[in-house]
């Protein structure tokens, strides 16, 4: 079964706006495959294009085989497509909207309820709710049965976790993978970088343009950089005083820490451990307090900011 | 909607006269002229307002609006020597519909009473001081009125209200209900799924056929047992008729939502683009022979025309299949421009 999806310079702009920009992507059949970027990257304009729904200005893509312009029609019977925006009938029940989605594709619940057993049994409490009432999680649960139930051979996914909490994105991954190893291949995208772990490879967007595409692992071992958590009070003074520290690269903050990266070079001149305890006296001196340095592995977001440096086209 | 909107033409608005205020000029003081004067006034449409002593007096009084109507009696009209002495009925015509029923009621009136009296057909002058349309004085308008002789406004509301509902639920409605799929992105999953376009249009449409259906059958019934206007012609060609005006509207619905992208802008564009030529060049309020040439000629594409000049045609005058072909034809081949347009603008992508 040849379910991979392929793409080949696609470009698309909205009046002024490059939304993409001579992108190409090739997806294995049966891959998970993440498109990982901020809003804004492209990411749905691409989705648009690969389900048939917008129409490319330059380059081809085709899914299953089927070229996304020409066989539009075959394509439509063999994709499984849940948009951004939940688009379900809200005042339906979740039986109803089921129903209402078997019958679009001449199906019916039973037919393929083994595929969507997993999710259905966690929603079947409520099949009576209207779908405007359900909880985020479980919204994008019915979506994600709605699109599967007609047992498509590739799913597209467009930020199926974005509003939901994080016990419902890690149940909602763990049926993904459970689809992908059912030969289904799935394109998902998503904002949050610490999902990207979770799919087979990745694609890392901005602007229209792929950064770089590679499996997570190889995406974090490629970034070469030393990097460097420092966590103290108050933080922004202290973001703004590693920014000036010589020696660092770059420095952005994450959450409860800044994550500075030192170039090659600084590390090796002066090594690593010298560094951190230099920048510890200096920034006690500063008046910095509950102060901690430590060296961290390299997350899918720092490799996405480091990307971002670059100059484009690299 | 329909049942508010019959009633409150069919009462509230009314276009029929109700004790409208005259003026008589009475030359002749006879006993003839009396009676007249009485018999206009014991009607339920008139009222004696006022009695003047010459024409400058009435006039006065029309420009003051005190009074709707002024009746002239000449000197001698009741004395045999000059039988073709008329009565001059003198009407505002600013309000040119108000004037033709107002002279139409007195003329009715007089004629009746003469009748009644076994008197000679009394003459009229109708005259219309700010003549529109009016004839120039001193013709002798014999008025006679077919179809609808108590003028009742009912007659002509009830097919304009039905060219009017049928447009705004058919068009409004289809165009706001395929439009809020695209706003809530119902539409980006079913456009995904392999449901051809014309069954989504389909569905989208019959729903509200059916409601136009339910909505004709209860104006018709409304119209025919509160209102009392009959229904001279075939139902079923009526029914024919309502259903090709139908899918006009459906298509002209259709055709909205493939050019609004919000609901608000769909209901703008309804109301703008179907409501106000729908109220104002169909025929229904303004007489579109009164129009100036260009919004005649505008009148034209008004599918509304048409409808309503048919449905007067089938309802009032009780005219056959013949009577009405080119309305059919017209709105016929409405349909068929206005579906290929739609299909065609119909969007199998977003």
């Amino acid at each position: 079964m040849n379910n991979g999806i392929r793409i080949q310079q696609i470009s698309k702009s909205y009046g002024s706006v490059q939304a993409l920009e001579a992108l190409s992507i090739d997806i294995a059949p049966g891959e998970l495959f993440g498109l990982i970027g901020p809003d804004g990257a492209g990411k749905t304009t691409l989705f648009r294009i690969l389900v048939t729904l917008l129409l490319a200005d330059a380059g081809s893509a085709t899914v299953c085989g089927l070229d996304v312009v020409r066989d539009y029609k075959a394509l439509r019977q063999r994709i499984g497509y849940m948009p951004g925006r939940f688009s379900l009938y809200q005042d339906l029940t979740v039986e109803e909207n089921l129903n209402f989605f078997a019958t679009l594709f001449k199906t019916s619940l039973q037919e393929n309820y083994a595929l969507i057993r997993d999710i259905y049994e966690r929603l079947e409490p409520f099949k009576h709710r209207k779908a405007g009432k359900l909880s985020g999680g479980m919204k994008q649960k019915l979506a994600l049965c709605c699109a599967l139930i007609h047992k498509p051979d590739v799913l597209f996914l467009d930020e199926p976790t974005t509003g939901v909490d994080p016990v419902s994105r890690v149940e909602f991954w763990d049926m993904l993978e459970r689809l992908r190893n059912q030969g289904i291949t799935i394109l998902v995208s998503t904002p949050y970088m610490d999902e990207a772990a979770r799919c087979n490879r990745i694609a890392l967007m901005r602007e229209g343009r792929c950064l770089s595409i590679d499996t997570p692992e190889h995406i974090r071992q490629a970034f070469s950089d030393v990097l460097i958590a420092v966590h103290g009070t108050p933080m922004y003074p202290l973001l703004l005083e590693l920014r000036r520290y010589p020696g660092v690269h770059s420095c952005f903050s994450f959450g409860d820490a800044h994550h500075l990266t030192i170039s090659q070079s600084q590390a090796q001149a002066q090594g690593t451990a010298t560094f951190i305890e230099k920048l510890k006296i200096r920034l006690t001196e500063q008046g910095f307090s509950d102060i901690s340095i430590k060296t961290i592995p390299p997350g899918i977001e720092d490799c996405f900011m480091a990307l971002e440096e670059q100059p484009a086209g690299i | 909607m329909p049942i508010v909107l019959i009633v409150l033409f069919g009462y509230a608005i009314t276009t029929e006269i109700r004790r409208a205020p005259i003026a008589v000029l009475d030359m002749d003081h006879s006993e003839i002229s009396g009676k007249i004067t009485a018999c206009l006034d014991a009607s339920d449409y008139f009222d004696l307002a006022y009695e003047v002593r010459n024409i400058g007096e009435a006039q006065q009084l029309f420009r003051e609006g005190k009074i709707r109507m002024a009746v002239v009696i000449p000197d001698k009209y009741a004395s045999a020597s000059h039988p073709q002495g008329a009565i001059q009925l003198l009407a505002d015509a600013s309000d040119p519909n108000e004037a033709t029923q107002l002279t139409a009621y007195a003329t009715a009136i007089i004629t009746q009473w003469a009748a009644a009296n076994r008197l000679p057909r009394p003459q009229l002058d109708t005259d219309q001081t700010i003549a529109l349309y009016g004839a120039p004085q001193g013709i002798r308008a014999d008025v006679l009125l077919l179809y609808n002789p108590q003028m009742l406004g009912a007659y002509n509301f009830v097919p304009g209200v039905m060219g009017l509902i049928l447009i705004l639920i058919c068009a409004m409605m289809t165009s706001v209900g395929i439009v809020r799929e695209k706003e809530t992105g119902t539409m980006e999953v079913l456009l995904v799924s392999p449901v051809k376009p014309i069954y989504i249009i389909l569905a989208k449409v019959t729903p509200y056929l059916v409601i136009s259906m339910v909505n004709i059958a209860t104006i018709l019934l409304l119209a025919r047992f509160l209102l009392g206007v009959p229904i001279a012609g075939s139902l079923a060609l009526l029914i024919f008729l309502s259903l090709l005006y139908t899918l006009v509207a459906l298509c002209l619905g259709i055709l909205i939502s493939t050019i609004a992208d919000s609901q608000q802008a769909a209901m703008l564009i309804s109301s703008m683009a179907l409501m106000l030529p729908v109220m104002l060049l169909s025929g229904m309020i303004f007489p579109i022979e009164n129009m100036p040439d260009i919004l005649q000629w505008v009148s034209n594409i008004v599918p509304a025309k048409w409808y309503i000049s048919a449905v007067k045609d089938v309802m009032i005058k009780g005219l056959g299949f013949s009577a009405i072909q080119k309305e059919l034809g017209i709105l016929a081949l409405m349909v068929l421009v206005l579906v290929a347009i739609s299909v065609k603008r119909f969007k199998i992508r977003l």
